[in-house]
């Protein structure tokens, strides 16, 4: 996606989802929440591609930016009543922001020290920020502790859901589209000769991990106000395990790819609610499987240049 | 000063466990230069071969004895060591020229593929079970300090197993051929060695070791899942970075440290801050000493 198709994507893909929750109404409810879901979750994984793929850092952590943002969000809506549209729609954009702040403080915090490592040390530190971040969850008596929290409004709709989407996919693309955009791309495909061109790549990882902590803040917020329930053990390993692989799927740093994966491993367990019980083996399978004969994705269809 | 030396004892038995787990880490990584993340798996399938062999072995010898629980642990190691050599071979050779990143998801993927296949109702089941009485339990009474024989059991047989390997490694001519790959593979493979079988060696060895501290922490803690190995995997990963990744040693050395600070923590402070303390020994280490306590600093070449 260039960049100019990426401005018409935008206002688009906006439009798009303003007239589809105009008709919310008319569709059924149980696959609108499926659509939600798909929203939130291009969001979180256009903006892990930003990290793992665009700047080549292995991050395992994103679920505990999720967190972050989805607590956030939640505590700070749960101080309201019921509010008009307009109120509500101002409320619920402020608290999204404000989970995307403190996600990616968080997720400052987290890049500074730790984006000095590489590959495995990094996926593996990113793991244990994830897990402290749910430990120190679990134990917070005020946000509900190991019971979790009940969020009292359900103001997620179709139209936050897509067009947050539309603009992570936006910022993201635009981002690495630009001139100091090129920046990432040139970390992730060599440090050394990056840092020799007066790149400093420890910038670059830190601003793609605080950018990609943010959006996950406000994936957070709007899974907060879908799911209307949250515990600690929802954004565990497992939950950064399955942004991860949407991105393998994708095709690392191929934002188009990256989406496709998302709407399909979004739809994927609901087609196979039949055969619940082999769902994760099959879709482990599928990882080892595509890693084995397509490390490239999916729909990544350009040769890899020749090392 | 006596719940001290509990706490301490308590901290070595858990500690003795997590280093069993880190060498195989810090082996395979110091050959392979990859993080095996299906690893905690491995001592998950220890402790669950040990759960189904128990009674067949009971036929033979009398369980609970100590010749009994020695014979299953044998052969739960040697299942192991054989499911270590396969997972290499299917999932991580055909993927060893390839970058790092992709051998890591693999790796997550066989993982993954582990977890879920044991859980399934028509495999292990995902509920707990209990696991038999191997080893006679005994209390032991020293002075104020109140002791379980097993966990002198989990000692002394981590001991042996450490001298076992020290014995491998540094007099054995596969143990000369696997320091020779860790410290530079392709002059190595130009001397001769046979790199491929070396590697499998190296996992089943690995692997092996995983089943023991499966069967010891069965002994100890006797109720096994199949998701009882990711925990005590990552832990025992922190430990091997703690140590200095690659160096044996320096495995044990932080198994035993990230067990003994844990059970003080869980003792002391907060028995539910006790999963977040490895991570946080990990986060310290890197940023202070990121080749660990006993590594050597890598200098990357251009």
């Amino acid at each position: 996606m260039n960049i100019r198709h990426a401005k018409t994507f935008l206002f688009g893909a906006l439009a798009l989802s303003f007239l589809v929750s105009l008709g919310a109404n008319y569709f059924n409810s149980y696959w609108l929440f499926i659509s939600y879901d798909i929203g939130i979750n291009i969001i979180l994984a256009v903006s892990l591609n930003l990290i793992n793929g665009y700047t080549g850092q292995f991050s395992l952590g994103h679920a505990g930016f999720m967190a972050v943002g989805a607590y956030t969000a939640a505590v700070i809506t749960n101080q309201f009543g019921e509010l008009n549209t307009f109120l509500s729609g101002t409320v619920f954009l402020g608290a999204l922001l404000a989970g995307g702040v403190l996600a990616a403080v968080a997720g400052l915090l987290v890049g500074i020290p730790t984006l000095r490592l590489r590959g495995d040390y990094l996926a593996i530190v990113t793991l244990g920020f994830g897990e402290i971040i749910r430990v120190v969850l679990q134990n917070m008596n005020a946000v509900g502790g190991a019971r979790g929290l009940s969020v009292m409004h359900g103001w997620t709709n179709f139209f936050w859901a897509f067009s947050f989407a539309a603009v992570t996919v936006y910022v993201v693309t635009a981002l690495v589209h630009s001139t100091y955009g090129r920046g990432f791309i040139a970390v992730r495909d060599d440090e050394v000769t990056a840092s020799a061109m007066g790149i400093n790549p420890t910038k670059y990882k830190v601003t793609a991990f605080v950018i990609g902590a943010f959006f996950a803040g406000i994936a957070g917020g709007l899974y907060a106000h879908s799911k209307q329930f949250l515990t600690p053990g929802g954004f565990g390993f497992m939950q950064s395990i399955s942004f991860v692989v949407m991105v393998i799927l994708g095709g690392m740093g191929n934002t188009i790819g990256v989406i496709i994966a998302a709407v399909l491993l979004t739809l994927l367990p609901e087609f196979l609610r039949p055969v619940a019980e082999y769902r994760m083996i099959i879709y482990s399978l599928l990882l080892i499987v595509l890693m084995l004969t397509r490390p490239q994705g999916l729909f990544s269809f350009k040769k890899s240049p020749a090392k | 000063m006596s719940e001290f030396f509990q706490q301490l004892i308590n901290g070595f038995a858990f500690g003795s466990i997590l280093a069993l787990i880190a060498l195989g880490y810090t082996m395979v990584y110091g050959i392979l230069r990859f993080i095996n993340f299906a690893h905690g798996d491995v001592f998950m399938l220890g402790a669950f071969a040990g759960f189904y062999l128990a009674p067949k072995v009971a036929t033979v010898f009398p369980i609970p004895s100590i010749t009994g629980g020695l014979a299953v642990m044998a052969i739960s190691m040697a299942i192991c060591a054989a499911i270590g050599i396969v997972i290499e071979k299917l999932a991580y050779r055909p993927l060893r020229k390839r970058p790092k990143l992709t051998v890591l998801i693999t790796a997550i993927g066989v993982s993954l593929l582990i977890e879920y296949t044991c859980q399934n109702s028509h495999v292990f089941g995902a509920s707990p079970k209990s696991f038999p009485t191997l080893i006679p339990a005994y209390p032991i009474k020293l002075g104020a300090l109140s002791l379980n024989s097993n966990q002198l059991v989990v000692l002394g047989v981590t001991l042996a197993l450490l001298a076992a390997l020290r014995f491998i490694v540094l007099k054995t001519k596969i143990g000369m051929a696997m320091r020779a790959l860790a410290f530079n593979p392709e002059a190595a493979a130009l001397m001769g060695i046979n790199t491929d079988v070396v590697i499998s060696f190296t996992f089943g060895l690995g692997s092996a070791l995983a089943a023991a501290a499966g069967i010891l922490f069965a002994v100890n803690y006797p109720s096994i899942d199949p998701l009882m190995g990711i925990l005590p995997g990552l832990k025992a990963f922190v430990a091997a970075v703690l140590g200095g990744i690659g160096n044996l040693p320096g495995a044990a050395l932080g198994g035993i440290i990230i067990g003994v600070t844990e059970t003080f923590v869980a003792g002391y402070i907060s028995s539910t801050y006790r999963d977040a303390i490895a991570f946080g020994i990990l986060i310290l280490i890197l940023l202070i000493k990121p080749s660990g306590l006993l590594g050597k600093k890598e200098i990357e070449k251009v």
